[in-house]
């Protein structure tokens, strides 16, 4: 054997088991909670905060069923973040479609480019794979400024999109909602969609083969796996997901432009996948909340410096928890059983 | 009943004189908008301090400076200034997120100087909404002017049309038998200019043979410049940020190609641009400038200058004088330091609004001699003058009057 092959035959990323994948109920349950109450008592600026967490965190998640379910690298995903962020707004600005309306159409067209870039994409793996997702997410806010789009994306000027309003029927029953807060539970309410599909994907026998070519990609041809269909298949749903956060995105930054999607929000998903734990699903709002407000926090700490504080803190926690907060959440596990047992 | 009447009408007579008394004082008294009190004046900015537009980081870091002499010297009318500036990383998300923040958490009195044109448009419409001043942008798109669409939007720079009038009037006087080749820049700034360009020829348009673009991700511009000397071009329009404008001074040189140069004002630094491209290469060059450039050897006993540089000694010891845009922070601040002053005691949203679109004849230290600050109700583009000049031997060279491009009202 080659050692090129031994390379690509090698698990790329370390086994995590099925039942590892998800929450417990009860912890699950905490969460939500938290995720409804909260807004409730914040301001509206904290709740487009929390509502970008939340639309990160669909992203991130995506990436994790690629990255931590089926072992493929991308650093892509803002391509069809951007995809999924301009399929939204041309819908509502050009065709005058609602806004909720958009968002299948925007997974959709992105599950369609996902499988289609997961065919040629087959025939790589690793660091390669890794390199041609990377042209993708270069190319994309080109490809966004070209003449021949110009009268659908605005060209260079980008799309300026009308945020939605809370239903009518809400200010009938009396309760008086703002936009922020109406949108903050919008897209909770479909972030809670799309994990429970996802746990379900990965639960599913579709998630079992995507494991088994994680782990070991010719143990799981042998064993009657369509390896190519799988892996495109993960690329399929991965982009699909990140198109609906990305036209969730378009709706709560209330604007989409070229500029907007490069590299550096593909590599912030990336990083969001290390530190909320490579194939732990609940991790994505760990490593959302990471991106979204760390930051921040560096730049308090230092304005000229915040990269360099930022590098470090990253640092400190991928030495600490080198898992992620994956490695935290089991500690905090093993604390609670252990106070239970005295 | 008289008796009743007349203590009613007493009653309501010293109720409303009362009233008048009240609002009479009121008006005397000082008024504020969130954000304003009798020691405080809050303003807030964004700016990239990070990310792929770092470098106009600096212009954040000049105007804080210049806000911290301001207090030393004793604030504005007895009030400190308090700027409240956070990176957005030049991302329009990342804009909406801080703006938001700077009004609905840090409570600004109003946005000043945030920079570039995917970030500004993002928050356009939040700030026109909540009706909260986004003053002084730093970008020169056209769009942000618009008192009619956006009447809490002002920009400060001259728009990137204004610039491409002003060389389209120059050509057609000069060469009106002219052709033109215009090479941009692919995004807002060359789209922009463009247009400038186009407009300000009129009828005249067909003067342009050729149009090419480039993305700034390209290594190399030649094959562009190859590609508009044969289109027989005797006029060249190239706008272009520092790195390409130094690729095609260089190249249109060599290929011994010797038309009308136009570089445009962003691609114009002596240090960032001429240099590099080769002194001898860039003789006769046109531009056109609003600024005077602090290591130029003519501003040497100019007043202005002389007390840039020494703000820059004591309060921005951080700052390249050669930098245009540490002189570009400077100049908006000091901008923003005159409208506060007119707006006295009246420190309401509106006000501010209305006392930047009421500025007359004000110079900034920064800009050249004969460009004005002039806005009014219906004309939100501050600086709308550009003078002409020509690179000779080391440095620019200014000369004819301003020109005015009216693009505002």
């Amino acid at each position: 054997m080659s050692t090129v092959q031994d390379v690509s035959t090698a698990p790329v990323v370390a086994a995590v088991p099925k039942k590892a994948m998800a929450l417990g109920p009860l912890a699950s349950l905490i969460i939500l909670a938290l995720l409804i109450v909260t807004p409730l008592f914040v301001k509206n600026f904290i709740i487009f905060q929390m509502t970008m967490w939340l639309i990160y965190a669909i992203a991130v998640l995506a990436l994790n069923i690629l990255t931590g379910a089926s072992g493929q690298f991308s650093l892509g995903q803002s391509a069809f973040y951007a995809l999924g962020a301009y399929t939204s707004a041309i819908l509502m600005e050009h065709v005058g479609v609602n806004y909720a309306l958009t968002l299948p159409v925007a997974g959709l067209v992105c599950f369609i480019a996902g499988f289609l870039f997961g065919l040629p994409a087959l025939r790589l793996s690793g660091i390669y794979l890794a390199l041609a997702t990377f042209a993708l997410a270069v190319a994309m806010p080109q490809l966004l400024k070209l003449g021949v789009f110009e009268h659908w994306t605005g060209g260079v000027q980008g799309l300026v999109v009308t945020k939605p309003d809370a239903p009518e029927i809400l200010a009938s029953l009396g309760l008086k909602v703002s936009q922020d807060m109406w949108l903050y539970f919008f897209t909770l309410a479909v972030t809670i969609l799309i994990y429970i599909f996802s746990v379900n994907l990965l639960k599913s026998r579709s998630g079992r083969a995507m494991m088994a070519i994680r782990d070991n990609e010719i143990a799981a041809s042998a064993m009657g796996v369509d390896v190519s269909l799988y892996k495109t298949l993960a690329f399929g749903v991965s982009a699909g997901i990140t198109g609906v956060a990305g036209g969730l995105g378009a709706i709560a930054v209330q604007f989409v432009a070229p500029d907007g999607y490069t590299i550096q929000l593909a590599i912030a998903l990336f990083l969001g996948v290390v530190v909320g734990g490579v194939g732990w699903l609940p991790g994505s709002l760990a490593g959302a909340a990471f991106i979204v407000f760390v930051p921040n926090i560096a730049e308090h700490i230092s304005k000229g410096l915040s990269g360099a504080v930022f590098g470090v803190i990253l640092i400190i926690i991928i030495f600490l928890l080198p898992n992620g907060a994956r490695q935290l959440a089991y500690l905090a596990q093993g604390l609670i059983g252990k106070l239970r047992k005295h | 009943m008289n008796c009743r009447n007349f203590l009613r009408t007493a009653a309501l007579s010293s109720a409303a004189f009362a009233f008048l008394a009240f609002s009479t004082s009121a008006n005397a008294q000082k008024k504020y908008d969130t954000g304003a009190s009798d020691t405080e004046i809050k303003i807030g900015n964004i700016i990239p301090y990070s990310g792929p537009a770092s470098a106009y980081g600096i212009i954040g870091k000049m105007e804080e400076a210049y806000f911290k002499m301001i207090n030393d010297q004793g604030g504005i009318n007895g009030r400190k200034i308090t700027f409240v500036s956070y990176d957005d990383a030049y991302s329009p998300a990342k804009a909406v997120e801080q703006t938001r923040k700077l009004v609905e958490s840090d409570e600004v009195l109003f946005v000043f100087g945030p920079l570039g044109t995917p970030s500004n448009t993002a928050i356009l419409k939040y700030l026109n909404a909540k009706k909260v001043p986004q003053l002084f942008v730093a970008t020169g798109a056209t769009k942000f002017g618009e008192y009619k669409t956006s009447p809490w939007t002002m920009g400060w720079q001259p728009a990137y049309q204004s610039e491409g009038r002003i060389f389209a009037q120059y050509a057609m006087t000069e060469k009106p038998n002219g052709k033109i080749a215009v090479f941009y820049q692919n995004d807002d700034l060359g789209k922009d200019m463009l247009k400038g360009l186009k407009d300000g020829l009129g009828e005249k348009a067909s003067m342009i043979v050729a149009e090419d673009s480039y993305e700034v991700s390209e290594p190399t511009i030649d094959s562009h410049i190859v590609k508009m000397k044969a289109s027989g071009a005797d006029i060249f329009v190239s706008i272009s940020t520092p790195k390409f404008a130094a690729q095609a001074i260089k190249k249109v040189a060599e290929i011994g190609w010797k038309p009308m140069f136009f570089q445009s004002n962003v691609g114009s630094s002596v240090g960032a641009v001429m240099r590099p491209a080769g002194i001898d290469n860039a003789q006769g060059v046109l531009s056109l400038a609003y600024a005077k450039d602090a290591i130029d050897p003519q501003w040497k006993d100019d007043e202005g200058m002389k007390k840039y540089l020494d703000f820059l000694a004591k309060y921005a010891p951080f700052a390249n004088p050669a930098e245009s845009s540490a002189a570009y922070g400077y100049g908006q601040a000091q901008t923003v330091v005159q409208v506060l002053k007119q707006a006295g005691d009246d420190l309401t949203r509106a006000n501010i609004m209305k006392q930047a679109a009421s500025l007359k004849d004000f110079a900034p230290d920064t800009l050249l001699p004969g460009v004005k600050i002039n806005t009014s109700a219906t004309d939100f583009y501050p600086i709308e003058q550009l003078r002409m000049m020509r690179f000779t031997g080391e440095k620019w060279d200014v000369f004819g009057p301003p020109i005015d491009s009216k693009l505002g009202g």
